[in-house]
């Protein structure tokens, strides 16, 4: 049984030099995608075809990359999901958010409302495929995962929680094939309005004491830890005092 | 203000002073007068005064004056309230309520949300589910919407995105505020976006003269725009309401939320190795220290109650845990939900470490230890047999629960 699954890439930028890589979150949705589909796999890029990092996913084992081909500043949306449309993919993944331009991470969102797909967040693993569905797991923050069961075709994001990328040989990146489709070119109108700029860092924030008194300035800048306000238990017995933490652990929701 | 007990001076002054407005109120409390057949009774409890070590003082040299009064430290301050009768508009804020509490996230948003409304709008939260949060009113919810009910509950953003349309038709708010966190704001913000056909502006971090500024890419580049109507906001947005009181009046939806239907089923969450997550974002932390003597007795409760191990300088340096255990200054800075300290004494390096911790709860023998008055629950007592203990009541709760599902 084989799933026919398309992996969206980008473009990335190195976060201390800014120089053109391929896209860490990209690189996941790649790795995925090959353990999904082996060689089935179809990549698929929107923008330059000349651009030389695009040979880096390449050079994770692929034959070919299609290249959906736009100037720098267009849309890759209609693009994509007209493409997508007629693909007949099961799965689709992409990284959750673009390393360059505006990176808002609504692009698979925006896909899977024209495509009328659901839609999975940080995918972490694909458990089964089968009876046009499938059962995933899902990266939630700290570490925890969930399982959720959805209907094929779908389209999901990956994060850094899903498989490291395998490294890009050089060999294969360049005997690889970039196949370039022409489309019809969208602008963003988002760049007539919005500027780019370089990010400035962000100051740390300062713990202001709005304190009205003299004493209560004293009291901020000398306060040790929070005193008062604990429930303590004394002379119970070891399993009065286990059941009000076990009521505790339970309320809070960590013990299930 | 502290509990120490002092002396007032000027309230003895008061007290000596017979034509001083406040004299008759500054008198220590009568403790003799004549009983009902004629007989003089006293109180003796009523002599005396209480010194400034919180010991009573009797003084028969008849120079003690002032009142017994004990002067309390009650400094609660009455917040100004912030009352919006009739709203010119709304701003909608969907805080995350990690745990069913506002996050120090959702705090910061509340207070952009102020900065946008002024002085005519209202901030109205949308909140799905039940929730513990009983701070609504001190962090800024002008109008607190809940929306309950089976469908809201587990993994359901498609369903919640129904809800915020129906809040959208409603009360059309000028602007929508989500946390850009990972923790479901994000998520659900470019869902209902999509739903909306909005633009959103995200990863915003500051909103000033009609524009917001957002991180854009990989965090190198800034993006500078107009202001958008969907903001999802990054952490430390803006600073959280601290000088006013709200109303927190409740609303409710005029029409019913359409049901969608599911494509993703919520299959419950997966057990994890807690070994495996990193100390630095484990939800739920067990740490032992100097005081558990038992350690495989602390491995098998951490075990049984499935939370991530960690521990204090001493029981790293003697060896019974490992160093990348560590929690405090020179170990891991943790941010667990739930920090439960076993036999730890709370040294300041491990109080810092543990500073960003919500509920910590302490099992130790000495009552007086700086972990106690960190702690919202201690209990006070032998680790071991506590820990047996809480072993068997875990074990005992999930026994009926699977009786329950059964």
């Amino acid at each position: 049984m084989s799933t026919n699954v398309i992996s969206l890439v980008s473009i990335g930028a190195h976060p201390t030099s800014g120089r053109p890589r391929r896209a860490d979150q990209d690189a996941r949705a790649v790795e995925l995608g090959l353990q999904l589909a082996g060689d089935n796999l179809q990549v698929l890029h929107a923008g330059d075809v000349a651009e030389p990092a695009l040979r880096a996913y390449l050079g994770m084992g692929l034959e070919q990359l299609h290249v959906l081909e736009q100037p720098p500043g267009a849309d890759a949306l209609p693009a994509l999901t007209a493409y997508l449309r007629d693909a007949g993919a099961q799965v689709v993944l992409t990284g959750s958010q673009a390393e360059t331009g505006e990176g808002s991470g609504m692009l698979p969102f925006l896909l899977a409302e024209g495509l009328g797909w659901p839609l999975v967040i940080g995918l972490a693993q694909v458990e089964s495929i089968n009876d046009g569905s499938a059962l995933v797991l899902q990266a939630l923050p700290r570490g925890q995962r969930r399982r959720l069961k959805v209907k094929l075709p779908f389209l999901a994001t990956v994060d850094n929680a899903a498989p490291k990328p395998r490294q890009s040989a050089y060999g294969p990146a360049r005997r690889g094939e970039l196949a370039a489709d022409d489309v019809e070119v969208v602008e963003d109108e988002l760049l007539a309005v919005a500027t780019l700029q370089p990010a400035k860092p962000r100051p740390k924030r300062l713990k202001v004491i709005k304190a009205k008194s003299g004493a209560d300035r004293m009291k901020a800048a000398t306060a040790k830890a929070s005193g008062g306000g604990g429930q303590v238990l004394k002379g119970v017995t070891a399993q009065a005092g286990a059941e009000a933490i076990l009521k505790l652990l339970i309320e809070e929701g960590v013990v299930r | 203000m502290s509990d120490i007990i002092r002396r007032d001076p000027r309230a003895e002054w008061i007290a000596r002073n017979r034509l001083h407005p406040l004299h008759a109120a500054m008198q220590p409390a009568l403790h003799s007068w004549m009983g009902p057949n004629g007989v003089i009774r006293k109180n003796p409890h009523g002599v005396g005064f209480i010194g400034p070590n919180g010991i009573k003082r009797i003084d028969r040299s008849g120079a003690q004056q002032g009142g017994a009064v004990k002067r309390s430290a009650t400094a609660q301050v009455q917040l100004p309230l912030h009352q919006v009768p009739a709203p010119a508009f709304y701003i909608s804020v969907v805080p995350d309520m990690v745990g069913g509490r506002l996050s120090s996230h959702d705090r910061d948003l509340l207070g952009l949300a102020h900065q946008l409304a002024g002085a005519d709008g209202a901030v109205l939260a949308v909140v799905f589910g039940e929730h513990k949060e009983s701070a609504f009113a001190t962090a800024g919810v002008d109008r607190l919407l809940v929306l309950e009910g089976e469908e809201f509950s587990g993994y359901a953003p498609e369903q919640r995105v129904q809800g915020l349309r129906a809040v959208d038709n409603q009360f059309n708010p000028r602007h929508w505020l989500l946390p850009d966190s990972r923790s479901g704001g994000g998520e659900l913000g470019r869902r209902f976006a999509a739903a909306l056909g909005e633009r959103p502006a995200t990863r915003v971090w500051q909103v000033k003269d009609q524009e917001c500024i957002g991180r854009a890419g990989a965090g190198l580049q800034d993006l500078a725009r107009p202001l958008a109507r969907l903001i999802l906001a990054a952490a430390e947005c803006a600073e959280p309401v601290s000088e006013t009181r709200h109303e927190a009046l409740p609303v409710e939806l005029s029409t019913s939320v359409v049901r969608s239907l599911s494509r993703i089923e919520d299959l419950g969450a997966v057990a994890v190795d807690p070994a495996a997550i990193p100390m630095a974002e484990a939800e739920f932390i067990f740490s032992g220290g100097n005081g558990v003597k038992d350690w495989a007795l602390f491995h098998q409760t951490a075990a049984a109650l499935g939370a991530t191990e960690g521990a204090s300088r001493v029981a790293v340096d003697d060896g019974f845990m490992a160093r990348d255990r560590q929690v405090g200054a020179s170990g891991t800075w943790v941010t667990a939900r739930v920090y439960v300290a076993v036999g730890i004494s709370g040294a300041i390096q491990h109080l810092q470490g543990i500073g960003a911790c919500d509920k910590v709860v302490a099992i130790n023998l000495d009552p007086g230890c700086d972990m106690i008055k960190r702690a919202d629950l201690s209990v006070i007592g032998e680790s071991a047999a506590i820990l047996q203990a809480l072993i068997a009541a875990v074990e005992a709760y999930r026994n009926d629960g699977r009786r329950d599902a059964a």
